[in-house]
């Protein structure tokens, strides 16, 4: 055996007359900490979220990513499928992987035909409304980004509505998808405890489905990436919160019976 | 422990089962027909008592003193053997296992049969005097094994050694890497294998008096007066061996001894203890059994042997010590793997030996090696991965590709050297430089540092650029004259060590008729393909000095390294370890009808060739350190730890059955976000290399911060273990140099 595994011959004959291709930021081929295992990570480019916080803002736009194909897609993962089935899965993330909806849904069923690998979406899920029921299920889990429980502040810190995102999650109870909510602790943001108290108490509500509550604390090494693309930094002087306020905000979704990590 | 409740059966087989084991010297029959397997988890596990903190404690002090100042006492005027000292102790009192190498702990003994030149240098960088009885023994009565060698060594084999296209040659130390079935004392007791030795003595009466069988006889007797010396050392310590063990801790005591006798007769490159846990836990299951032991008292007897092991010494050389830092003595026991009807092999007792690095805290020594499998049991591979995220003492070998060479009682030499315990043995080769080879290519076999000849007969490259096609055709020829040179000085080698420093106990416990390996080895490789992809995918211009000769190159445009699971440059890295081995599988003779083999481990030598090897075509500079082993070159494996795994997993084992050794580190927080993830991940990922034919890794989980301030503050890190490439050692034994050498290595902060 090796690390990789060969792409069936049906595989590559179903994906013949699919006409889509995408844009792809870059790969990750070990990361421990994008969904459970160690996962290969597709970076996908764009993201309409403009979020004050965001670490990646060299993935907004499509064009910061070079153009693939179904096939050069499975050819990455290809080259680790056989490490992924002992050591984790792959993981579709960007930028905002939802904005190339019908390559990433065609590029996960595809490695889900393949190999059956365990596939994890990272999203804040947005633009579910414009994809069928159907195209979830080659997803095994959905890594949701929820970025704040009040609707104006989250509008400020993302420049989209929050809507949405509530909508997607209660999508996703119905199609009895498994969920990792994703929370980035941003002091002076996203840190009050009635903020975070309000978001564990939405978490909550999801019972069962949501398997772990990750919480993120804010960091500094996006700053650069901002400074090269000439954009305005408004948390440069944020800090990054404590080891203990991080704990502290996953004891308060602990404090309601769920995972927090 | 109460020394008087052990008590040992008068039937000392008694409980076990009645197969052919009991009629023919056959430890594994006898472990597969009487082991238990354990599948569970390591809640069973006893902490330290209070008696192993106190002897621990003890030790430490002297611990700390020999730190201090490199050799804490040296036994200068007798020379060593199975009997020459007398019984020492650390604290007679508060020992439950007994043994020392001298007649105290931590005094080096002198083994000047390997050489007298490295003892006395060794007495005299650490301040001692020579005894005047032993310099005169050795330069007017006794020939040494090091004077034997130089007595036959042609002027090309020598030009190798100086020029350090071939380095660490055992010419001028023991061999090493011979693992004693030092269990076979336990289980049949020195008579039986004292008759059998005599019995195989006689099988031979009636053979053909060639050298060979001469030779055969002549070491048959010496392995039969050393299993005699082993008894009577034991007697020494008021330990009758010549019966079998009767109770557990009988049998780690007889075991260990016979690993003693092995240390103190030889000044190995490396003494593996073997594969010993599961062996032993037979008898303590049934000393359970028989309601005389507690769970409590079976971890104190492996904790108490444990700190035997770990203060195995051997008197030294700077020289040495700059090849292979930290003072390794390689005492490494093989732990786990699955057997060959599909039974894990684990026992209680593999976690027993595990859970001493926490009893104790983390140590080089011994050298822990988890044979892997895929199949092998959750709890143990989940105790497995925690004991390398909390200690980064242990590696792991790929039991599933082992298995299937060498069967399911194998150990492991050294740091990656499977062999079949009592049955196997090798022929210790060091290895060859091959990037330095590819240089020699380029200059026509003159060295780029000395600009002396030392390959006659291998056609300069006169071109300012290199053709990768050219350069291959030449490197070829290059590799011929390598491997020709080098199996000549290994058979030269390994026939003075059989005559002058033959390992008599350890081969008393080896069968009459044995498989030898020639373990041949490449070092250099990593630098060796990322120059061959520099020359084909980019533009390798050659600097050339006054006179003619290549120093330097100048790269334009990029090329893919190896390292990062791209094929274009893997492949030849697969190719250079088959054409090596192929060069040197052709040669016309392997001493004893050798099987030859080769590694990809350099150890820390790979400082040392760095050092001897000038500026290569992938743009390492002239002196610069290699990577070690199988390792991608430093800071060019740019996709992780994962990538990385994949290439080093490329390299095929048939063609280096002596081991691939890959060093790989990460730290804790690139490993998952909770413990239990981190453990999880850690297990699955060495499920996921083994599974892709990875042969070996050594796991470092640690944060560069730790090393850094280990550097500046040792005092605070008495017992920092990092993994180097095959064994671990004391962060802060290593020189300055291979300690930054260590941190430079590419810290995988994303895996």
């Amino acid at each position: 055996m090796a690390y990789s595994l060969p792409i069936p011959q049906e595989v590559l004959d179903s994906i013949q007359n699919v006409d889509c291709h995408g844009y792809l930021h870059s790969v990750e081929t070990g990361a421990a900490v994008d969904g459970p295992g160690m996962r290969f990570v597709f970076f996908m480019a764009g993201c309409q979220f403009r979020c004050l916080y965001c670490h990646n803002p060299d993935t907004w736009k499509l064009h910061n990513g070079r153009p693939v194909e179904l096939e050069d897609m499975l050819s990455e993962v290809g080259k680790y499928a056989n490490f992924l089935r002992f050591a984790g899965g792959v993981t579709f993330s960007g930028g905002e992987p939802m904005m190339q909806a019908p390559f990433v849904g065609a590029a996960a069923k595809a490695i889900k035909d393949a190999w059956g690998l365990h596939i994890a979406l990272d999203t804040q899920g947005f633009l579910h409304g414009n994809v069928e029921d159907d195209w979830f299920d080659p997803i095994d889990l959905v890594m949701l980004d929820i970025k704040h429980i009040n609707p104006e502040r989250y509008l400020e810190l993302t420049s989209q509505p929050l809507q949405p995102t509530l909508d997607f999650a209660q999508r996703l109870l119905r199609l009895g998808k498994q969920m990792r909510i994703r929370y980035v602790l941003v002091p002076g943001w996203s840190d009050a405890p009635e903020e975070v108290k309000g978001m564990a108490d939405l978490v909550q509500s999801y019972g069962d489905a949501v398997e772990m509550v990750e919480v993120l604390p804010f960091h500094q090494m996006g700053t650069s990436k901002w400074d090269q693309l000439g954009l305005e930094y408004k948390l440069r002087d944020t800090p990054t919160p404590t080891r203990d306020e991080a704990e502290a905000a996953r004891d308060i979704f602990r404090s309601r019976g769920l995972v927090a990590s | 422990m109460n020394v008087m409740t052990h008590s040992p059966l008068k039937d000392p087989w008694d409980g076990f089962s009645a197969g052919t084991w009991r009629t023919t010297i056959d430890v594994r029959g006898f472990i597969q027909e009487n082991y238990t397997p354990y599948e569970g988890d390591d809640s069973f596990l006893a902490g330290p008592t209070d008696r192993t903190k106190a002897l621990w404690e003890e030790l430490s002090v002297l611990l700390k003193k020999e730190r201090e100042v490199g050799v804490l006492d040296v036994s200068a005027d007798k020379p060593s053997s199975i009997t020459a000292h007398d019984a020492g102790y650390i604290n007679k009192e508060l020992e439950i296992i007994v043994g020392l190498q001298t007649d105290a702990p931590l005094k080096r003994a002198i083994m000047p049969n390997g050489g007298l030149r490295m003892v006395e240098n060794g007495l005299k960088a650490y301040g001692f005097d020579t005894d005047a009885t032993v310099h005169e023994v050795w330069t007017k009565y006794r020939k040494s094994h090091n004077q034997g060698v130089f007595d036959v060594y042609s002027p090309d084999i020598i030009a190798c050694r100086k020029s350090g296209v071939i380095t660490g040659l055992p010419d001028a130390y023991g061999r090493g890497r011979i693992i004693g079935d030092y269990r076979r004392v336990a289980l049949y007791g020195i008579d039986a294998l004292k008759e059998e030795k005599l019995r195989e003595h006689h099988q031979l009466d009636d053979a053909v008096f060639s050298e060979d069988v001469l030779r055969d006889r002549e070491e048959l007797m010496e392995q039969y007066r050393a299993l005699d010396e082993l008894r009577e050392m034991g007697m020494k310590y008021g330990i009758d061996m010549s019966r079998p063990a009767g109770s557990a801790r009988e049998a780690i005591q007889f075991t260990y001894l016979a690993y003693l006798a092995a240390v103190k007769e030889q000044n190995g490159a490396a003494m593996s203890i073997g594969r010993i846990s599961t062996f032993l836990d037979i008898y303590i299951e049934r000393d359970f059994e028989r309601g005389v032991l507690t769970e409590s008292e079976a971890q104190e007897m492996m904790d108490d042997m444990v700190i035997k092991l770990r203060i195995v010494r051997f008197l030294r050389t700077p020289d040495y010590d700059e090849l292979f830092s930290g003072d390794p003595t390689w005492v490494t026991e093989a732990l786990g793997g699955m057997g060959t009807d599909g039974r894990t092999l684990v026992t209680k007792n593999a976690m027993r030996m595990l859970h001493t690095l926490y009893n104790l805290g983390p140590a080089p020594e011994p050298n822990l090696t988890v044979l892997w499998s895929v199949d092998l049991p959750r709890g143990f591979k989940d105790f497995c991965a925690k004991v390398s995220k909390d200690t980064s003492a242990i590696q792991y070998e790929n039991d599933d590709l082992m298995r299937a060479k060498w069967g399911d009682d194998y150990g492991i030499a050294c740091c990656v050297s499977a062999m079949a315990i009592g049955k196997q043995m090798q022929f210790f080769g060091a290895r060859a430089n091959l990037a330095k080879a590819l240089l020699y290519a380029i200059n026509g076999g003159v060295d780029e540092k000395s600009g002396t000849m030392i390959a006659p007969g291998l056609e300069p490259i006169t071109a300012d650029v290199l053709d990768y096609d050219e350069v291959v055709a030449k490197f070829d020829k290059a590799m011929d004259w390598l491997a020709k040179t080098y199996v000549k000085a290994l058979n030269c080698i390994h026939y003075m060590h059989d005559k002058y420093a033959y390992e008599r106990i350890e081969m008393a416990l080896h069968d009459r008729e044995i498989l030898r390996t020639m373990a041949c080895g490449i070092a250099g490789l990593s630098i060796a393909a990322d120059s061959l992809a520099a020359i084909k995918y980019s533009t390798v211009k050659v600097l050339r000095n006054e006179d003619g000769l290549a120093v330097n190159y100048e790269i334009a445009g990029d090329y893919p390294a190896f390292g990062n699971n791209d094929d274009r440059v893997d492949e030849i890295a697969v190719w250079l370890t088959q054409a090596f081995m192929e060069k040197v599988a052709a040669q016309p003779h392997f001493y004893r009808n050798s099987m030859p083999t080769q590694s990809v481990l350099t150890i820390t030598s790979n400082v040392v060739y760095g050092k001897k090897t000038g500026a290569t075509p992938d743009g390492r500079e002239a002196g610069e350190p290699f990577a070690p082993g199988a390792n991608p070159m430093n800071g060019r494996d740019k996709n992780g730890f994962v990538a990385a795994g994949a290439s080093v997993a490329k390299l095929p084992y048939d063609y280096a059955k002596d081991g691939i050794s890959w060093t790989a580190s990460a730290t804790p927080d690139s490993m998952g976000h909770t413990e239990g993830e981190q453990v999880r991940n850690l297990a699955n990922v060495l499920d996921g290399y083994i599974d892709a034919g990875g042969f070996h890794v050594n796991i470092n989980m640690l944060g560069r911060e730790t090393l850094l301030h280990a550097m500046d503050h040792p005092e605070e890190h008495p017992q920092l273990t990092v993994r180097v490439s095959g064994y671990a050692v004391n962060f802060v034994k290593l020189t300055r140099e291979q300690q930054l050498d260590v941190i430079s290595r590419t810290f995988h902060n994303a895996m």
